[in-house]
């Protein structure tokens, strides 16, 4: 049974949130019926594949023995950087092998299992939250559900932990639980328009009217591609925050308006929010902290446009090893590199900012520059450019 | 302390609402990006020897002036 595409997974979703239901409304705790709920779906979701649900196991069980090791090592030697770095590491390491087995088409499917990709990010930030010493305790069920809830186990929004905890053990009123319930149920609707509706229509023009040849076809193909994703992956998004709502998780949000951006910076905390404030608060700040810190550019602006393009670079590997995944990554971060420049630099811009007109110019050329991206992410760039040469 | 933070803000910012308006909203009136963020922290660092981690607070914590004179204070 797949998660969110299988006719089946909506039925067993609307049986299992009735317990869930009458849980809240009385007020009880739902956390130990939702982990168990959580438990079934993840081994449906994986029925037939016994490798794969034993190496998601196994990373599970990893991750968890690194931030039980990582604590008391934190609490002996303190805030000391080369430990840190050493237990940041061997939590990435599951991760990073997959990927690089990938580019060997990993025949044996070694550490293949649904949503490795984002349950790194819940294990890396435990990691980095010991550091910094906002974290002084992990408590092993709060692990495991964090890592498996199963609304957003596939593909995110990518929770944080002290904010997942938080949620798990606060009595939430009766009145507010029928109410975030019901804001579920119409995510999980509004969703399922998105994705079966929307998405399916921009994706059968894509098909229809974008495969041809000449810049007409690739233009077509660029805008209902880029309508596609969003609605895809928005619709995704929704549907898994509404049921995380039924269960009493308020899943941050993952996309606000993002076509309405009027820059690339405003389009990043529009877009996939989970995961570049997750970029950002895990790699962008600490990256410029330490540059500011140790003086490693000359001016800010180019220390800034360094962290940029790092931070974008990491992001586009991360969706794998792909020269249009990274292409991807690298393009947003010079543009994010070259509106910073702009913003700072230019009179015009802050003599016009809050005009109307100009800000129209900026959201008409953001707009082509995100679909633009979309475009290249889609690997259809690389393959026409690939054909022209 | 607060005089002090204060003076940090105007730098950052790069306004002097923010001394005027102590309630003002320095994300939504676009006073403060994700790069001025990283800066205030570590000036708070330096003048103040207060360690605020980047994914510590929540933006929403942190985005008046009040707000983030009494972060700080309650870490003093």
């Amino acid at each position: 049974m797949g998660l969110f595409t299988d006719f089946s997974f909506f039925v067993c979703v609307a049986i299992a949130a009735v317990p869930a239901y009458i849980l809240g409304i009385k007020e009880k705790p739902i956390k130990y019926y939702g982990f168990m709920v959580t438990i079934v779906f993840v081994l449906l979701a994986m029925w037939g594949k016994p490798v794969a649900l034993a190496y998601l196991f196994g990373f599970c069980v990893f991750e968890y023995a690194m931030s039980q090791i990582y604590l008391r090592v934190r609490v002996r030697f303190g805030r000391n950087a080369g430990w840190y770095y050493l237990f940041l590491t061997l939590s990435l390491i599951p991760l990073i092998g997959n990927k690089l087995l990938g580019l060997t088409g990993n025949p044996y499917h070694i550490l293949g299992f649904l949503g490795i990709s984002y349950m790194t990010f819940k294990g890396a930030q435990i990691i980095i939250e010991i550091y910094d010493g906002i974290i002084k305790e992990v408590s092993a069920f709060e692990f495991f559900y964090l890592m498996l809830f199963f609304p957003a186990i596939t593909s995110g929004p990518i929770d944080r932990s002290r904010r997942f905890s938080e949620d798990l053990n606060r009595v939430i009123p009766k009145a507010e639980y029928q109410e975030m319930f019901g804001t579920g149920l119409f995510k999980v609707c509004m969703g399922m328009f998105y994705k079966m509706v929307l998405a399916t229509s921009f994706y059968q023009a894509m098909l229809w009217l974008g495969y041809g040849s000449g810049l007409k076809s690739a233009l077509i193909y660029m805008y209902s591609y880029g309508f596609y994703l969003f609605f895809d992956f928005a619709g995704y998004s929704l549907m898994a925050i509404g049921v995380s709502y039924m269960f009493g998780i308020k899943t941050p949000e993952n996309f606000n308006k993002p076509f309405i951006s009027k820059d690339i910076k405003d389009f990043w905390d529009r877009w996939h929010i989970t995961l570049s404030h997750w970029f950002r608060d895990f790699i962008f700040s600490r990256l410029m902290m330490k540059f500011i810190k140790h003086k490693c550019f000359k001016s800010k602006l180019t220390g800034a446009s360094v962290g940029f393009i790092i931070n974008m670079g990491i992001m586009g590997l991360w969706h794998g090893l792909t020269s249009y995944y990274i292409l991807y990554g690298l393009y947003h971060g010079v543009l994010l590199a070259l509106t910073e420049i702009y913003q700072k630099k230019s009179k015009f811009y802050k003599k016009h900012k809050k005009e109307k007109w100009f800000i129209f110019i900026e959201w008409f050329i953001t707009f082509n520059l995100v679909m633009f991206g979309f475009f290249i992410f889609s690997g259809r760039f690389t393959e026409l450019m690939g054909r022209l040469i | 302390m607060e005089e002090r933070l204060l003076d940090i803000l105007e730098d950052i910012c790069g306004d002097e609402i923010v001394k005027e308006n102590l309630d003002i909203n320095l994300v939504e009136e676009d006073l403060m990006d994700s790069l001025d963020y990283t800066e205030l922290l570590i000036a708070i660092e330096e003048n103040f020897n207060v360690v605020i981690a980047p994914s510590e607070v929540t933006r929403e914590q942190m985005d008046t002036p009040n707000k983030i004179i009494a972060q700080i204070k309650s870490r003093m």
